[in-house]
């Protein structure tokens, strides 16, 4: 497992968190392509930014405590994302009376 | 000249001192709308060239971070700083403020015509900049990361400010899906990076990588994989380029000036910071990545702008194959490839804030008219306006003599001498097939009649005019004169950060006193011998 990542410092439960954080951020990825309500994508979206945390922190027994320091950052900008999305969904919602990604095309090649 | 130790917090606030004025220039258009009664907005009586409190306050912010900035040129800082003093950074501050300057002086009038709240957008519009700033002087993941957010909210809000119609509700949305997509991967490039590397700072990072055997390591691999393609959406280099034209439709013109320019040189710069400069050392990392990404970037938005109808949706497509253009710079990894980037980077800001101008003046009311069908005998409807948007047009196609012809000139140079035949010959054929879209539009402004009933766009206010005389008179100058622009190109380049191999823990302590010696400048007899093949470029 570790010859994988290449870490050989980083303690088992340091690893189980990283890999937690992978699959934590391929979930996040998969619904932001697969699920169609905006709520929904955008709550992936944060899904994927806490996976990031989760491997900063997990990093951080490694390497101290710059990894936190930014977990903090993000949780700030997490929540500035928040209130800036749904606000942009309600406007939406206003014109169209729907959610749905399918109806704007979004994610399409 | 001064040296920054960053021994105490002032040294702080006067590495980002544009950034802290730009902010408190925010802040004031903010309170001042809070708190002060507000008569005009919304009233009948508006005008055009109405200079509002918060464009007034916009113009000087800008102004006075300009000035900050080439004060900033003076200065310099230890090597492995987290804030970036060097003349690459100035020379990013003054094509971003730039920029931003005749975005915000060409909006005016949109602005008055559209009814849109001015505080608020102006205010956003400041806080873009901050995080644009913050983001090419970010030498620390972190830094990066909180500077593309700042940029990347204010825009997503600035994108959806004309709440009452749809189509700018659904480009918002898109946009901010899309980013948010994009940031998110971001961030996990960073953790791993930060796994990899044990550290969020660029210079130190570089120098782990160089040095210990991380090299060919999975985390660094899939960490550097995730930062370029959270890049490339912000970048819109295909194939992460799908919500770009959608977006630049949906969005205010203006704004669409805004993302076109700022937000992609901005990330631009970013990404030749962080790839060209500090993680220079290992371009086995990510230059195949960039390679097929430039090739990619070149060759499908042309294709694809051939079959458009709309001019701001050609427009779109036409910014993502400047992107591809851009990205040859960075594929190159050479100093010559960044100056050239850099040169290119202020042509594209000026051709595409002005062309974007023009449409939306000629889009008129409500925004409606931006069809080609629309441009039919605009050439003697409106003289003025029609040439000035030939002049960038052609800049945009890349003829000579303009400066849009140049800068391709400086990136295909560099592409040569970096042996990159492949990107090279692609660059000059898609140019080629790109000359037919751009053409079409004068075909149409020029040789073809308007129908009986077209009603004519309305004259231009007076600073509207003249900014756009202005550019087009800049683009054509120097296109002509190149070579102090590319002197200075090159200057920036040369006097970048470069990590060094001595990296203090604490460069606090060891860092006192001003006799130290300016960073390691990357000049090398290899950048002489570019400057001096360089010199055939001018025809001075």
């Amino acid at each position: 497992m570790n010859e994988l990542v290449g870490l050989v410092a980083l303690d088992t439960q340091g690893m189980i968190a990283v890999f937690v954080s992978a699959i934590l951020f391929a979930v996040g990825v998969l619904g932001v392509l697969l699920r169609r309500n905006a709520i929904v994508v955008f709550m992936c979206i944060e899904l994927m930014l806490t996976a990031g945390n989760i491997a900063l922190v997990a990093f951080s027994r490694l390497h101290g405590v710059e990894g936190q320091i930014l977990v903090f950052f993000v949780m700030a900008v997490a929540a500035a994302e928040a209130a800036v999305g749904l606000a942009i969904i309600i406007a939406i919602f206003r014109h169209y009376e729907v959610v749905d990604l399918d109806r704007f095309g979004i994610l399409k090649w | 000249m001064r040296f920054f130790d960053f021994a105490s917090h002032g040294h702080y606030w006067l590495a980002l001192l544009p950034e802290v004025i730009l902010s408190l220039s925010a802040v004031a258009i903010l309170m001042r709308d809070a708190f002060v009664e507000k008569v005009s907005r919304g009233s009948v009586d508006l005008v055009d060239d109405r200079a509002s409190v918060e464009y007034l306050i916009t113009m000087y912010g800008i102004a006075a971070a300009l000035i900050a900035s080439l004060w900033l040129s003076d200065m310099s800082a230890p090597t492995d700083s987290l804030i970036a003093l060097d003349g690459f950074r100035v020379a990013a501050n003054f094509i971003l403020l730039g920029g931003a300057l005749l975005v915000v002086t060409l909006a005016n009038d949109y602005l008055a015509r559209e009814r849109l709240p001015t505080a608020e957008f102006h205010a956003l519009l400041l806080f873009a900049l901050v995080g644009m700033l913050v983001l090419v002087a970010a030498r620390d993941l972190i830094l990066l990361f909180v500077g593309l957010e700042l940029m990347s909210i204010a825009v997503y809000v600035l994108t959806g400010l004309v709440r009452n119609d749809s189509r700018s509700s659904e480009a918002s949305l898109k946009y901010f899906i899309v980013g948010a997509f994009a940031s998110a991967f971001l961030l996990y490039g960073i953790a791993l990076l930060y796994g990899a590397t044990g550290t969020t700072r660029l210079a130190t990072a570089a120098v782990a990588i160089t040095n210990e055997a991380v090299g060919g390591n999975f985390l660094l691999t899939a960490g550097v994989g995730m930062l370029i393609i959270g890049f490339g959406f912000k970048i819109a280099a295909v194939p992460f380029h799908m919500w770009t034209p959608d977006v630049y439709e949906g969005a205010p013109t203006p704004v669409t000036a805004l993302m076109a320019t700022g937000v992609k040189a901005a990330a631009f710069i970013a990404l030749l910071r962080v790839l060209t400069i500090d993680l220079g050392g290992v371009t086995d990392l990510w230059r195949t990545a960039i390679w097929w990404l430039a090739m990619l970037t070149m060759i499908v938005p042309n294709l694809i702008a051939l079959t458009q109808s709309d001019v701001k949706r050609m427009l779109a497509y036409s910014s993502i194959a400047h992107a591809g253009y851009l990205l040859v710079g960075v594929a190159t990894s050479s100093s010559l490839g960044r100056a050239g980037s850099l040169f290119y980077l202020a042509a594209y800001t000026v051709m595409t804030v002005g062309s974007l101008a023009i449409v939306f003046h000629v889009a008129g009311p409500g925004d409606r008219k931006s069809r080609i069908q629309d441009y039919r005998g605009l050439g003697w409807q409106r003289p003025g306006l029609a040439v000035v948007l030939l002049i960038f047009l052609l800049s945009l196609a890349g003829f000579p003599p303009t400066m849009g012809f140049v800068g391709k000139l400086f990136l295909l140079r560099a592409a040569i001498d970096a042996g990159e035949i492949i990107l090279a010959v692609t660059l000059v054929l898609t140019s080629l097939v790109a000359y037919y879209y751009y053409l079409r539009i004068v075909w149409k402004m020029y040789f073809e009649s308007a129908p009986e009933d077209a009603e004519i766009p309305e004259a231009p206010g007076v600073a509207f005019r003249w900014t756009v005389g202005l550019s087009a008179f800049a683009i054509i100058f120097a296109g002509l004169f190149p070579g102090r622009l590319i002197d200075r190109a090159q200057d920036a380049v040369s006097d970048s950060m470069v990590p060094s191999d001595e990296i203090s823990t604490s460069h606090m302590n060891e860092f006192h006193g001003s006799d130290l010696p300016r960073d390691p400048k990357v000049v090398s007899a290899e950048t002489g011998s570019q400057r001096e093949s360089l010199r055939e470029l001018r025809w001075r």
